[in-house]
Protein backbone atom coordinates (compact mmCIF):
# COMPACT_ATOMS: atom_id res chain seq x y z
CA UNK A 1 0.00 0.00 0.00
CA UNK A 2 1.32 2.84 -0.98
CA UNK A 3 1.23 5.97 1.26
CA UNK A 4 -1.32 7.95 -0.34
CA UNK A 5 -3.52 5.67 -1.05
CA UNK A 6 -3.51 4.66 2.88
CA UNK A 7 -4.18 8.49 3.63
CA UNK A 8 -6.85 8.68 1.19
CA UNK A 9 -8.12 5.47 2.90
CA UNK A 10 -8.33 7.60 6.11
CA UNK A 11 -9.67 10.41 4.77
CA UNK A 12 -12.60 8.68 3.74
CA UNK A 13 -13.05 6.94 6.74
CA UNK A 14 -13.10 10.36 8.40
CA UNK A 15 -15.96 11.36 6.41
CA UNK A 16 -17.87 8.58 6.99
CA UNK A 17 -17.44 8.97 10.43
CA UNK A 18 -18.74 12.79 10.41
CA UNK A 19 -21.62 11.66 8.44
CA UNK A 20 -22.62 8.77 11.15
CA UNK A 21 -21.84 11.88 14.38
CA UNK A 22 -23.76 14.46 12.30
CA UNK A 23 -26.95 11.97 12.29
CA UNK A 24 -26.16 11.03 15.60
CA UNK A 25 -26.06 14.49 17.09
CA UNK A 26 -29.76 15.04 15.20
CA UNK A 27 -31.24 11.79 16.56
CA UNK A 28 -30.41 12.78 20.44
CA UNK A 29 -30.36 16.56 20.32
CA UNK A 30 -34.16 17.21 21.06
CA UNK A 31 -34.21 14.48 23.44
CA UNK A 32 -30.84 16.01 25.46
CA UNK A 33 -32.15 19.71 24.66
CA UNK A 34 -35.53 18.87 26.91
CA UNK A 35 -33.66 16.96 29.71
CA UNK A 36 -31.26 19.87 30.22
CA UNK A 37 -33.82 22.51 30.46
CA UNK A 38 -35.84 20.54 32.52
CA UNK A 39 -33.02 21.48 35.19
CA UNK A 40 -32.82 25.25 34.83
CA UNK A 41 -34.71 28.26 35.50
CA UNK A 42 -37.73 29.85 33.45
CA UNK A 43 -35.36 32.87 32.36
CA UNK A 44 -32.32 29.88 31.32
CA UNK A 45 -34.71 28.36 29.34
CA UNK A 46 -35.92 31.04 26.87
CA UNK A 47 -32.51 32.96 27.15
CA UNK A 48 -29.70 30.69 26.86
CA UNK A 49 -31.61 26.88 25.90
CA UNK A 50 -28.33 25.38 24.54
CA UNK A 51 -26.05 25.88 27.73
CA UNK A 52 -26.00 22.96 30.81
CA UNK A 53 -27.75 24.11 33.69
CA UNK A 54 -25.20 25.91 35.81
CA UNK A 55 -25.38 26.79 39.98
CA UNK A 56 -27.22 30.30 38.44
CA UNK A 57 -30.27 28.72 36.54
CA UNK A 58 -30.36 25.25 38.51
CA UNK A 59 -33.33 24.43 39.75
CA UNK A 60 -36.08 21.37 40.68
CA UNK A 61 -39.43 24.07 40.35
CA UNK A 62 -40.26 21.66 37.42
CA UNK A 63 -40.53 18.72 38.91
CA UNK A 64 -41.34 19.40 42.53
CA UNK A 65 -44.81 20.79 40.53
CA UNK A 66 -45.08 17.48 38.74
CA UNK A 67 -44.79 15.53 41.60
CA UNK A 68 -47.72 17.82 43.57
CA UNK A 69 -49.81 18.55 40.80
CA UNK A 70 -50.06 15.27 39.23
CA UNK A 71 -50.17 11.54 40.28
CA UNK A 72 -47.21 10.57 38.43
CA UNK A 73 -45.75 8.34 40.54
CA UNK A 74 -49.65 6.66 40.24
CA UNK A 75 -49.36 6.54 36.95
CA UNK A 76 -46.11 5.42 36.48
CA UNK A 77 -47.15 2.23 38.83
CA UNK A 78 -50.21 1.76 36.62
CA UNK A 79 -48.12 1.64 33.23
CA UNK A 80 -45.56 -0.43 35.02
CA UNK A 81 -48.56 -3.00 35.81
CA UNK A 82 -50.02 -3.13 32.69
CA UNK A 83 -46.75 -3.32 30.49
CA UNK A 84 -45.45 -6.37 32.62
CA UNK A 85 -48.25 -8.40 33.38
CA UNK A 86 -49.13 -8.80 30.07
CA UNK A 87 -45.60 -9.35 29.23
CA UNK A 88 -45.22 -11.74 31.35
CA UNK A 89 -48.47 -13.88 29.80
CA UNK A 90 -47.51 -12.95 26.39
CA UNK A 91 -44.09 -14.67 26.88
CA UNK A 92 -45.07 -17.72 28.55
CA UNK A 93 -48.48 -18.25 26.17
CA UNK A 94 -46.69 -17.44 23.39
CA UNK A 95 -43.87 -19.48 23.83
CA UNK A 96 -46.12 -22.55 24.73
CA UNK A 97 -48.64 -21.88 21.64
CA UNK A 98 -45.07 -21.84 19.60
CA UNK A 99 -43.52 -25.03 21.05
CA UNK A 100 -46.76 -27.01 20.42
CA UNK A 101 -47.15 -25.31 16.63
CA UNK A 102 -43.85 -26.33 16.04
CA UNK A 103 -43.70 -29.90 17.98
CA UNK A 104 -46.63 -31.56 16.80
CA UNK A 105 -48.36 -32.35 13.94
CA UNK A 106 -52.19 -32.11 13.94
CA UNK A 107 -54.95 -31.29 11.70
CA UNK A 108 -55.49 -27.79 11.10
CA UNK A 109 -52.05 -26.63 12.65
CA UNK A 110 -50.83 -24.55 9.33
CA UNK A 111 -54.54 -22.96 9.57
CA UNK A 112 -53.90 -21.94 13.10
CA UNK A 113 -50.73 -20.63 12.73
CA UNK A 114 -51.81 -18.30 9.88
CA UNK A 115 -54.96 -17.26 12.16
CA UNK A 116 -52.97 -16.24 14.84
CA UNK A 117 -49.96 -14.91 12.26
CA UNK A 118 -52.86 -12.88 10.97
CA UNK A 119 -52.44 -10.47 14.24
CA UNK A 120 -48.91 -9.40 13.23
CA UNK A 121 -50.48 -7.49 9.62
CA UNK A 122 -53.68 -6.49 11.01
CA UNK A 123 -53.80 -3.80 13.68
CA UNK A 124 -55.79 -4.58 17.19
CA UNK A 125 -57.08 -1.22 17.01
CA UNK A 126 -59.10 -1.52 14.34
CA UNK A 127 -61.73 -3.63 16.45
CA UNK A 128 -61.73 -0.85 19.13
CA UNK A 129 -65.28 -0.50 18.43
CA UNK A 130 -66.39 -4.14 19.83
CA UNK A 131 -63.26 -4.23 22.15
CA UNK A 132 -65.08 -1.31 23.83
CA UNK A 133 -68.50 -3.08 23.96
CA UNK A 134 -66.69 -6.07 25.19
CA UNK A 135 -65.24 -4.09 27.81
CA UNK A 136 -68.07 -2.41 28.63
CA UNK A 137 -70.88 -5.65 29.18
CA UNK A 138 -67.82 -7.63 31.37
CA UNK A 139 -67.75 -4.01 33.54
CA UNK A 140 -64.46 -3.86 33.14
CA UNK A 141 -63.61 -0.29 31.44
CA UNK A 142 -61.28 1.66 33.67
CA UNK A 143 -59.73 -1.56 34.80
CA UNK A 144 -55.98 -2.42 34.91
CA UNK A 145 -57.55 -6.20 33.63
CA UNK A 146 -58.96 -4.32 30.03
CA UNK A 147 -55.52 -2.99 29.18
CA UNK A 148 -53.89 -6.78 30.32
CA UNK A 149 -56.31 -8.48 28.39
CA UNK A 150 -56.19 -6.26 25.22
CA UNK A 151 -52.04 -5.83 25.62
CA UNK A 152 -51.51 -9.75 25.61
CA UNK A 153 -54.00 -10.23 22.66
CA UNK A 154 -51.46 -7.90 20.84
CA UNK A 155 -48.37 -9.26 21.69
CA UNK A 156 -49.25 -12.95 21.02
CA UNK A 157 -49.02 -12.96 17.06
CA UNK A 158 -45.67 -11.54 16.68
CA UNK A 159 -44.09 -13.74 19.75
CA UNK A 160 -45.49 -16.78 18.65
CA UNK A 161 -44.16 -16.39 15.39
CA UNK A 162 -40.62 -15.49 16.10
CA UNK A 163 -40.74 -18.22 19.10
CA UNK A 164 -41.81 -21.14 16.69
CA UNK A 165 -38.51 -20.35 14.45
CA UNK A 166 -36.51 -20.52 17.58
CA UNK A 167 -38.41 -23.63 19.14
CA UNK A 168 -38.31 -25.24 15.66
CA UNK A 169 -34.07 -25.09 15.82
CA UNK A 170 -34.15 -27.15 19.35
CA UNK A 171 -32.13 -30.21 17.89
CA UNK A 172 -34.45 -33.59 18.03
CA UNK A 173 -31.86 -36.13 19.54
CA UNK A 174 -32.63 -33.72 23.01
CA UNK A 175 -36.34 -33.96 22.89
CA UNK A 176 -35.97 -37.92 22.26
CA UNK A 177 -33.68 -38.36 24.80
CA UNK A 178 -35.77 -36.71 27.45
CA UNK A 179 -39.08 -38.45 26.10
CA UNK A 180 -36.83 -41.91 26.70
CA UNK A 181 -36.61 -40.96 30.33
CA UNK A 182 -40.26 -41.48 30.46
CA UNK A 183 -40.39 -37.44 31.11
CA UNK A 184 -44.24 -35.82 30.77
CA UNK A 185 -44.69 -33.25 27.52
CA UNK A 186 -45.41 -31.17 29.95
CA UNK A 187 -42.14 -31.43 32.05
CA UNK A 188 -40.15 -31.54 28.87
CA UNK A 189 -41.25 -27.82 27.80
CA UNK A 190 -40.89 -26.23 31.05
CA UNK A 191 -37.79 -28.11 31.96
CA UNK A 192 -35.52 -28.03 28.37
CA UNK A 193 -37.43 -25.87 26.20
CA UNK A 194 -37.90 -22.97 27.90
CA UNK A 195 -34.38 -22.55 29.28
CA UNK A 196 -32.87 -23.38 25.89
CA UNK A 197 -35.15 -20.89 24.03
CA UNK A 198 -34.19 -17.87 26.75
CA UNK A 199 -32.02 -15.76 25.00
CA UNK A 200 -34.63 -15.88 22.18
CA UNK A 201 -37.77 -15.04 24.88
CA UNK A 202 -35.55 -12.13 26.05
CA UNK A 203 -35.21 -10.13 22.46
CA UNK A 204 -39.22 -11.13 22.03
CA UNK A 205 -39.51 -9.47 25.31
CA UNK A 206 -38.29 -5.94 24.63
CA UNK A 207 -40.25 -5.76 20.89
CA UNK A 208 -43.14 -6.92 22.89
CA UNK A 209 -42.68 -4.40 25.86
CA UNK A 210 -42.08 -0.90 23.99
CA UNK A 211 -45.52 -0.34 22.18
CA UNK A 212 -47.61 -1.80 25.50
CA UNK A 213 -45.42 1.05 27.34
CA UNK A 214 -45.84 3.76 24.79
CA UNK A 215 -49.45 3.24 24.24
CA UNK A 216 -51.77 6.20 24.48
CA UNK A 217 -54.82 5.14 21.76
CA UNK A 218 -56.05 1.80 24.31
CA UNK A 219 -55.45 3.51 27.43
CA UNK A 220 -57.15 6.93 26.49
CA UNK A 221 -60.39 4.21 25.40
CA UNK A 222 -60.36 1.66 28.15
CA UNK A 223 -58.93 3.49 31.45
CA UNK A 224 -59.25 7.04 30.88
CA UNK A 225 -59.96 7.35 34.74
CA UNK A 226 -57.46 8.68 37.36
CA UNK A 227 -57.11 5.51 38.88
CA UNK A 228 -56.16 3.93 35.66
CA UNK A 229 -54.32 6.45 34.08
CA UNK A 230 -50.92 5.31 32.01
CA UNK A 231 -47.96 7.64 32.04
CA UNK A 232 -48.49 8.45 28.74
CA UNK A 233 -52.30 9.55 29.35
CA UNK A 234 -51.30 11.43 32.56
CA UNK A 235 -47.99 13.61 30.92
CA UNK A 236 -50.56 13.73 27.76
CA UNK A 237 -52.94 15.53 30.09
CA UNK A 238 -51.45 17.12 32.21
CA UNK A 239 -49.40 19.58 29.32
CA UNK A 240 -52.40 19.85 27.87
CA UNK A 241 -53.25 21.62 31.23
CA UNK A 242 -49.96 23.40 32.35
CA UNK A 243 -48.97 23.98 28.79
CA UNK A 244 -47.84 27.40 29.47
CA UNK A 245 -45.60 26.27 32.34
CA UNK A 246 -42.69 25.35 30.82
CA UNK A 247 -40.11 23.95 33.60
CA UNK A 248 -43.23 21.79 34.42
CA UNK A 249 -43.60 20.50 31.05
CA UNK A 250 -39.94 19.68 30.15
CA UNK A 251 -39.62 17.67 33.77
CA UNK A 252 -43.09 16.12 32.95
CA UNK A 253 -41.30 15.12 29.40
CA UNK A 254 -38.07 13.96 31.34
CA UNK A 255 -39.71 11.86 33.31
CA UNK A 256 -41.82 9.92 31.16
CA UNK A 257 -39.00 9.34 29.02
CA UNK A 258 -36.49 8.05 31.59
CA UNK A 259 -37.95 4.48 32.49
CA UNK A 260 -37.07 3.43 28.60
CA UNK A 261 -33.27 5.43 28.50
CA UNK A 262 -32.59 2.97 31.76
CA UNK A 263 -33.82 0.29 30.39
CA UNK A 264 -32.29 0.94 26.83
CA UNK A 265 -28.99 1.49 28.83
CA UNK A 266 -29.55 -2.46 29.76
CA UNK A 267 -31.23 -3.81 27.09
CA UNK A 268 -29.79 -2.09 23.96
CA UNK A 269 -27.12 -4.68 23.06
CA UNK A 270 -30.35 -7.63 23.40
CA UNK A 271 -32.50 -5.74 21.71
CA UNK A 272 -30.02 -4.90 18.51
CA UNK A 273 -28.84 -8.12 18.19
CA UNK A 274 -32.31 -9.42 18.27
CA UNK A 275 -32.98 -6.90 15.42
CA UNK A 276 -30.00 -7.65 12.86
CA UNK A 277 -29.90 -11.34 13.78
CA UNK A 278 -32.87 -11.33 11.63
CA UNK A 279 -35.38 -12.53 14.17
CA UNK A 280 -38.08 -10.35 12.54
CA UNK A 281 -37.55 -10.86 9.28
CA UNK B 1 -55.02 -47.73 17.74
CA UNK B 2 -57.24 -45.17 19.30
CA UNK B 3 -54.57 -42.26 20.63
CA UNK B 4 -55.10 -40.75 23.54
CA UNK B 5 -56.72 -37.40 23.67
CA UNK B 6 -54.08 -34.66 23.28
CA UNK B 7 -54.79 -33.05 26.54
CA UNK B 8 -51.33 -31.60 26.32
CA UNK B 9 -51.89 -29.91 23.31
CA UNK B 10 -55.02 -28.12 24.67
CA UNK B 11 -53.03 -27.12 27.78
CA UNK B 12 -50.20 -25.49 25.48
CA UNK B 13 -52.62 -23.84 22.85
CA UNK B 14 -55.62 -22.96 23.99
CA UNK B 15 -54.52 -19.99 26.28
CA UNK B 16 -52.78 -18.21 23.42
CA UNK B 17 -55.39 -19.11 21.10
CA UNK B 18 -58.31 -17.78 23.27
CA UNK B 19 -57.09 -14.91 24.45
CA UNK B 20 -56.14 -13.92 21.08
CA UNK B 21 -59.58 -15.12 19.33
CA UNK B 22 -61.81 -13.08 22.38
CA UNK B 23 -59.86 -9.67 22.26
CA UNK B 24 -58.46 -9.45 19.10
CA UNK B 25 -59.89 -11.73 15.81
CA UNK B 26 -63.28 -11.76 17.29
CA UNK B 27 -63.26 -7.59 17.68
CA UNK B 28 -62.04 -7.19 13.97
CA UNK B 29 -64.94 -9.70 12.87
CA UNK B 30 -67.85 -8.12 14.67
CA UNK B 31 -66.61 -4.34 14.37
CA UNK B 32 -66.79 -5.40 10.42
CA UNK B 33 -70.32 -6.73 11.50
CA UNK B 34 -71.08 -3.51 13.07
CA UNK B 35 -70.50 -1.27 10.14
CA UNK B 36 -74.10 -2.62 8.53
CA UNK B 37 -75.72 -1.92 11.95
CA UNK B 38 -77.27 1.66 12.98
CA UNK B 39 -78.25 2.58 16.50
CA UNK B 40 -81.62 4.30 16.64
CA UNK B 41 -81.60 7.11 19.50
CA UNK B 42 -82.97 5.00 22.13
CA UNK B 43 -80.33 3.16 21.55
CA UNK B 44 -81.79 -0.04 19.70
CA UNK B 45 -79.28 -1.61 16.99
CA UNK B 46 -80.48 -2.82 13.40
CA UNK B 47 -79.38 -4.20 10.07
CA UNK B 48 -78.62 -1.17 7.76
CA UNK B 49 -77.48 -2.97 4.96
CA UNK B 50 -74.65 -0.25 3.21
CA UNK B 51 -76.45 2.56 4.26
CA UNK B 52 -73.64 3.54 6.91
CA UNK B 53 -70.82 3.43 3.66
CA UNK B 54 -73.46 5.10 1.50
CA UNK B 55 -73.35 7.93 4.08
CA UNK B 56 -69.61 8.03 4.62
CA UNK B 57 -69.02 8.15 0.52
CA UNK B 58 -71.72 9.99 -0.43
CA UNK B 59 -72.87 12.25 2.47
CA UNK B 60 -71.08 15.58 1.49
CA UNK B 61 -70.08 16.33 4.54
CA UNK B 62 -68.66 13.08 5.81
CA UNK B 63 -67.25 12.41 1.98
CA UNK B 64 -65.25 15.55 2.22
CA UNK B 65 -63.68 14.16 5.74
CA UNK B 66 -63.06 11.13 4.72
CA UNK B 67 -61.21 11.66 1.74
CA UNK B 68 -59.50 14.44 3.04
CA UNK B 69 -58.34 12.23 6.10
CA UNK B 70 -57.72 9.60 3.37
CA UNK B 71 -55.66 11.72 1.40
CA UNK B 72 -53.41 13.14 3.79
CA UNK B 73 -52.71 9.45 5.27
CA UNK B 74 -51.33 8.78 2.06
CA UNK B 75 -49.09 11.98 1.80
CA UNK B 76 -48.42 11.17 5.51
CA UNK B 77 -46.99 7.49 3.74
CA UNK B 78 -45.80 8.61 0.44
CA UNK B 79 -43.38 11.19 2.64
CA UNK B 80 -42.20 8.17 5.37
CA UNK B 81 -41.33 6.35 1.83
CA UNK B 82 -39.24 9.33 0.05
CA UNK B 83 -37.42 10.09 3.31
CA UNK B 84 -37.06 7.19 5.79
CA UNK B 85 -35.89 4.96 2.52
CA UNK B 86 -32.95 6.71 1.54
CA UNK B 87 -31.79 7.77 4.70
CA UNK B 88 -32.24 4.06 6.11
CA UNK B 89 -30.24 2.94 3.38
CA UNK B 90 -27.53 5.48 3.62
CA UNK B 91 -26.95 5.08 7.21
CA UNK B 92 -27.19 1.45 6.87
CA UNK B 93 -24.67 1.61 4.19
CA UNK B 94 -22.14 3.49 6.37
CA UNK B 95 -22.55 1.41 9.26
CA UNK B 96 -21.68 -1.58 7.69
CA UNK B 97 -18.74 -0.64 5.99
CA UNK B 98 -15.92 -3.11 6.51
CA UNK B 99 -13.41 -1.76 9.45
CA UNK B 100 -15.73 0.94 10.84
CA UNK B 101 -14.94 1.94 14.77
CA UNK B 102 -18.03 2.51 16.96
CA UNK B 103 -20.12 1.17 14.40
CA UNK B 104 -22.10 -0.46 17.67
CA UNK B 105 -22.48 3.04 19.26
CA UNK B 106 -23.64 4.59 16.63
CA UNK B 107 -26.07 2.47 15.82
CA UNK B 108 -27.55 1.99 19.67
CA UNK B 109 -27.54 5.81 19.27
CA UNK B 110 -29.72 6.37 16.35
CA UNK B 111 -32.36 3.60 17.35
CA UNK B 112 -33.01 5.03 20.66
CA UNK B 113 -35.62 7.62 19.31
CA UNK B 114 -37.50 4.50 17.88
CA UNK B 115 -38.28 3.31 21.81
CA UNK B 116 -39.49 6.41 23.04
CA UNK B 117 -43.28 6.74 22.94
CA UNK B 118 -44.68 8.68 19.72
CA UNK B 119 -46.85 11.16 22.51
CA UNK B 120 -43.52 12.64 23.76
CA UNK B 121 -41.66 12.73 21.01
CA UNK B 122 -44.48 14.87 19.77
CA UNK B 123 -44.47 17.23 22.65
CA UNK B 124 -40.47 17.55 22.61
CA UNK B 125 -40.94 18.68 19.03
CA UNK B 126 -43.61 20.84 19.68
CA UNK B 127 -41.59 22.83 21.70
CA UNK B 128 -38.38 22.39 19.63
CA UNK B 129 -39.92 24.31 16.49
CA UNK B 130 -42.30 26.65 18.81
CA UNK B 131 -41.51 29.84 17.58
CA UNK B 132 -41.52 30.85 21.56
CA UNK B 133 -38.94 29.22 22.52
CA UNK B 134 -36.89 29.95 19.25
CA UNK B 135 -34.74 27.05 19.52
CA UNK B 136 -34.95 25.88 16.00
CA UNK B 137 -35.27 29.65 14.84
CA UNK B 138 -31.89 30.57 16.22
CA UNK B 139 -30.45 27.47 14.93
CA UNK B 140 -31.42 28.65 11.40
CA UNK B 141 -30.33 31.84 12.05
CA UNK B 142 -26.80 30.52 12.72
CA UNK B 143 -26.96 29.24 9.64
CA UNK B 144 -27.54 31.94 7.87
CA UNK B 145 -31.22 30.25 6.89
CA UNK B 146 -33.27 32.52 9.82
CA UNK B 147 -35.64 34.13 7.21
CA UNK B 148 -37.14 30.76 6.37
CA UNK B 149 -37.92 29.71 9.73
CA UNK B 150 -41.40 29.60 10.16
CA UNK B 151 -44.44 27.97 12.77
CA UNK B 152 -44.86 25.14 10.66
CA UNK B 153 -46.68 23.11 12.68
CA UNK B 154 -49.44 26.23 12.94
CA UNK B 155 -49.90 26.21 9.22
CA UNK B 156 -52.11 24.63 7.36
CA UNK B 157 -49.74 24.21 4.27
CA UNK B 158 -46.88 22.86 6.13
CA UNK B 159 -48.10 20.95 9.32
CA UNK B 160 -48.64 17.55 7.71
CA UNK B 161 -45.46 17.62 6.29
CA UNK B 162 -43.65 18.79 9.48
CA UNK B 163 -45.96 16.02 11.31
CA UNK B 164 -44.51 13.37 8.84
CA UNK B 165 -40.86 14.22 9.15
CA UNK B 166 -40.74 14.24 12.70
CA UNK B 167 -42.44 10.90 12.56
CA UNK B 168 -39.62 9.51 10.24
CA UNK B 169 -36.79 11.29 12.13
CA UNK B 170 -38.79 8.52 15.29
CA UNK B 171 -38.73 5.76 13.38
CA UNK B 172 -35.75 5.72 10.88
CA UNK B 173 -33.81 3.28 13.22
CA UNK B 174 -36.25 0.55 11.84
CA UNK B 175 -35.61 0.70 8.02
CA UNK B 176 -31.74 1.41 9.33
CA UNK B 177 -31.72 -1.80 11.48
CA UNK B 178 -33.39 -3.89 8.81
CA UNK B 179 -31.33 -3.07 6.39
CA UNK B 180 -28.37 -2.97 7.86
CA UNK B 181 -28.91 -6.59 8.95
CA UNK B 182 -29.67 -7.64 5.62
CA UNK B 183 -26.46 -5.85 4.14
CA UNK B 184 -24.16 -7.87 6.68
CA UNK B 185 -26.03 -11.15 5.58
CA UNK B 186 -24.97 -10.99 1.79
CA UNK B 187 -22.32 -13.01 1.38
CA UNK B 188 -18.59 -12.53 1.75
CA UNK B 189 -17.79 -14.51 -1.63
CA UNK B 190 -19.97 -12.58 -3.71
CA UNK B 191 -18.25 -9.14 -2.77
CA UNK B 192 -15.09 -10.74 -3.17
CA UNK B 193 -15.90 -11.87 -6.55
CA UNK B 194 -16.98 -8.76 -7.78
CA UNK B 195 -13.77 -6.66 -6.19
CA UNK B 196 -11.52 -9.38 -7.82
CA UNK B 197 -13.27 -8.77 -11.29
CA UNK B 198 -12.53 -4.56 -10.35
CA UNK B 199 -15.99 -3.49 -9.90
CA UNK B 200 -15.60 -0.30 -7.97
CA UNK B 201 -17.44 -0.16 -4.02
CA UNK B 202 -19.83 2.83 -5.93
CA UNK B 203 -20.54 -0.63 -8.57
CA UNK B 204 -20.69 -3.31 -6.01
CA UNK B 205 -23.29 -1.49 -4.12
CA UNK B 206 -25.50 -0.43 -6.94
CA UNK B 207 -25.51 -3.25 -8.99
CA UNK B 208 -24.98 -6.22 -5.94
CA UNK B 209 -25.89 -4.87 -2.65
CA UNK B 210 -29.15 -2.73 -3.53
CA UNK B 211 -30.75 -6.02 -5.84
CA UNK B 212 -30.20 -7.77 -2.84
CA UNK B 213 -31.46 -6.20 0.12
CA UNK B 214 -34.89 -5.09 -2.37
CA UNK B 215 -37.01 -7.50 -0.10
CA UNK B 216 -36.09 -5.57 2.90
CA UNK B 217 -37.16 -2.70 1.52
CA UNK B 218 -40.41 -4.30 0.66
CA UNK B 219 -40.72 -5.50 3.77
CA UNK B 220 -40.10 -1.94 5.38
CA UNK B 221 -42.01 -0.04 3.03
CA UNK B 222 -44.92 -2.55 3.95
CA UNK B 223 -44.66 -2.55 7.73
CA UNK B 224 -44.44 1.45 7.13
CA UNK B 225 -47.92 1.32 5.49
CA UNK B 226 -49.67 -0.63 7.73
CA UNK B 227 -48.19 1.36 10.30
CA UNK B 228 -48.85 4.82 9.03
CA UNK B 229 -52.19 3.84 7.96
CA UNK B 230 -53.49 3.23 11.84
CA UNK B 231 -51.62 5.71 13.55
CA UNK B 232 -52.96 8.51 15.85
CA UNK B 233 -50.70 9.05 18.62
CA UNK B 234 -48.99 11.87 16.90
CA UNK B 235 -51.11 13.64 15.21
CA UNK B 236 -53.42 13.58 18.85
CA UNK B 237 -50.67 14.73 21.06
CA UNK B 238 -49.47 17.57 18.59
CA UNK B 239 -52.86 18.86 17.07
CA UNK B 240 -55.38 17.63 19.35
CA UNK B 241 -58.33 15.23 17.86
CA UNK B 242 -59.17 18.28 15.99
CA UNK B 243 -56.28 17.70 13.64
CA UNK B 244 -55.99 21.59 12.91
CA UNK B 245 -55.67 24.03 11.22
CA UNK B 246 -58.97 23.44 9.98
CA UNK B 247 -58.17 19.16 9.41
CA UNK B 248 -54.91 19.92 7.43
CA UNK B 249 -53.54 16.89 9.41
CA UNK B 250 -56.46 14.75 10.21
CA UNK B 251 -55.57 10.66 9.54
CA UNK B 252 -57.34 7.70 9.24
CA UNK B 253 -56.77 7.31 13.00
CA UNK B 254 -58.26 10.36 14.11
CA UNK B 255 -60.53 10.69 12.03
CA UNK B 256 -61.74 7.53 13.19
CA UNK B 257 -61.47 8.37 16.98
CA UNK B 258 -63.50 11.48 16.24
CA UNK B 259 -66.34 9.49 14.69
CA UNK B 260 -66.65 6.86 17.11
CA UNK B 261 -66.09 9.58 20.24
CA UNK B 262 -67.66 12.62 19.12
CA UNK B 263 -66.56 16.35 18.56
CA UNK B 264 -67.64 19.34 19.42
CA UNK B 265 -71.18 19.01 18.16
CA UNK B 266 -71.54 16.09 16.83
CA UNK B 267 -72.51 12.97 18.74
CA UNK B 268 -70.05 9.71 18.56
CA UNK B 269 -71.80 6.81 16.72
CA UNK B 270 -70.19 3.10 17.34
CA UNK B 271 -71.70 1.77 13.92
CA UNK B 272 -70.45 4.83 12.24
CA UNK B 273 -66.86 4.06 13.57
CA UNK B 274 -67.20 0.72 13.05
CA UNK B 275 -67.78 1.62 9.01
CA UNK B 276 -64.80 4.10 9.61
CA UNK B 277 -62.36 0.84 10.94
CA UNK B 278 -64.08 -1.15 8.13
CA UNK B 279 -62.30 1.37 5.32
CA UNK B 280 -59.05 1.32 7.31
CA UNK B 281 -59.20 -2.17 7.22
CA UNK B 282 -59.88 -2.39 3.54
CA UNK B 283 -57.00 -0.13 2.81
CA UNK B 284 -54.64 -1.99 5.09
CA UNK B 285 -55.73 -5.55 3.61
CA UNK B 286 -55.54 -4.07 -0.21
CA UNK B 287 -51.60 -2.78 1.10
CA UNK B 288 -51.07 -6.25 2.73
CA UNK B 289 -52.10 -8.27 -0.71
CA UNK B 290 -50.40 -6.15 -2.79
CA UNK B 291 -47.02 -6.44 -0.87
CA UNK B 292 -47.64 -10.49 -1.13
CA UNK B 293 -48.68 -11.46 -4.21
CA UNK B 294 -46.69 -8.32 -6.27
CA UNK B 295 -44.08 -7.06 -4.71
CA UNK B 296 -43.01 -10.35 -2.70
CA UNK B 297 -43.35 -12.87 -5.67
CA UNK B 298 -41.47 -10.93 -7.65
CA UNK B 299 -38.76 -9.79 -5.36
CA UNK B 300 -38.06 -13.86 -3.75
CA UNK B 301 -35.97 -14.30 -7.47
CA UNK B 302 -33.13 -12.32 -6.13
CA UNK B 303 -32.88 -13.81 -2.50
CA UNK B 304 -29.95 -15.94 -1.63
Amino acid sequence: MTPSFQYQQKARMGLVHLALLGYTLIALFPIVLVIINSFKSRSAIFNDPLSLPDTGSFTLVGYAKVLQESDILLYFGNSLLVTVIPLFLVLLFGAMAAWALSEYRFRGNRLLALFLAMGIMVPIRLGTVSILETMVSLNLVNTHLALILVYTAMGLPLAIFILTEFIGQVPNELKEAARCDGITEIRLFFQIILPLVRPAVATVAVFTMVPMWNDLWFPLILAPGDATKTIQLGVQQFIGQYATDWNSVLAALSLAVLPILVLYVFFSQQLISGLTSGAVK
Amino acid sequence: MQRAFPWHLIFFLAPAVIIYTVFSAYPLLDTLRLSFFTDSESGERSFAGLSNFVTLLGNAVWSEAFWNAMWNNTQFFLIHLLVQNPIGLGLAALLSLKGLRGARTYRTLIFLPTLLSVVIIGFIWQLILSPLWGVSENFLYALGLGQYFDAWLGKESSALITLSLISVWQFIGIPMMLIYASLLSIPDELLEAAKVDGASPFRIFWRIKVPLILPTLGLVTILTFVGNFNTFELVYAVKGALAGPDYSTDIMGTFFYRTFFGYQSQLGSATMGATVATMMFLVILTGVMAYFYLVQRRLTRYQL
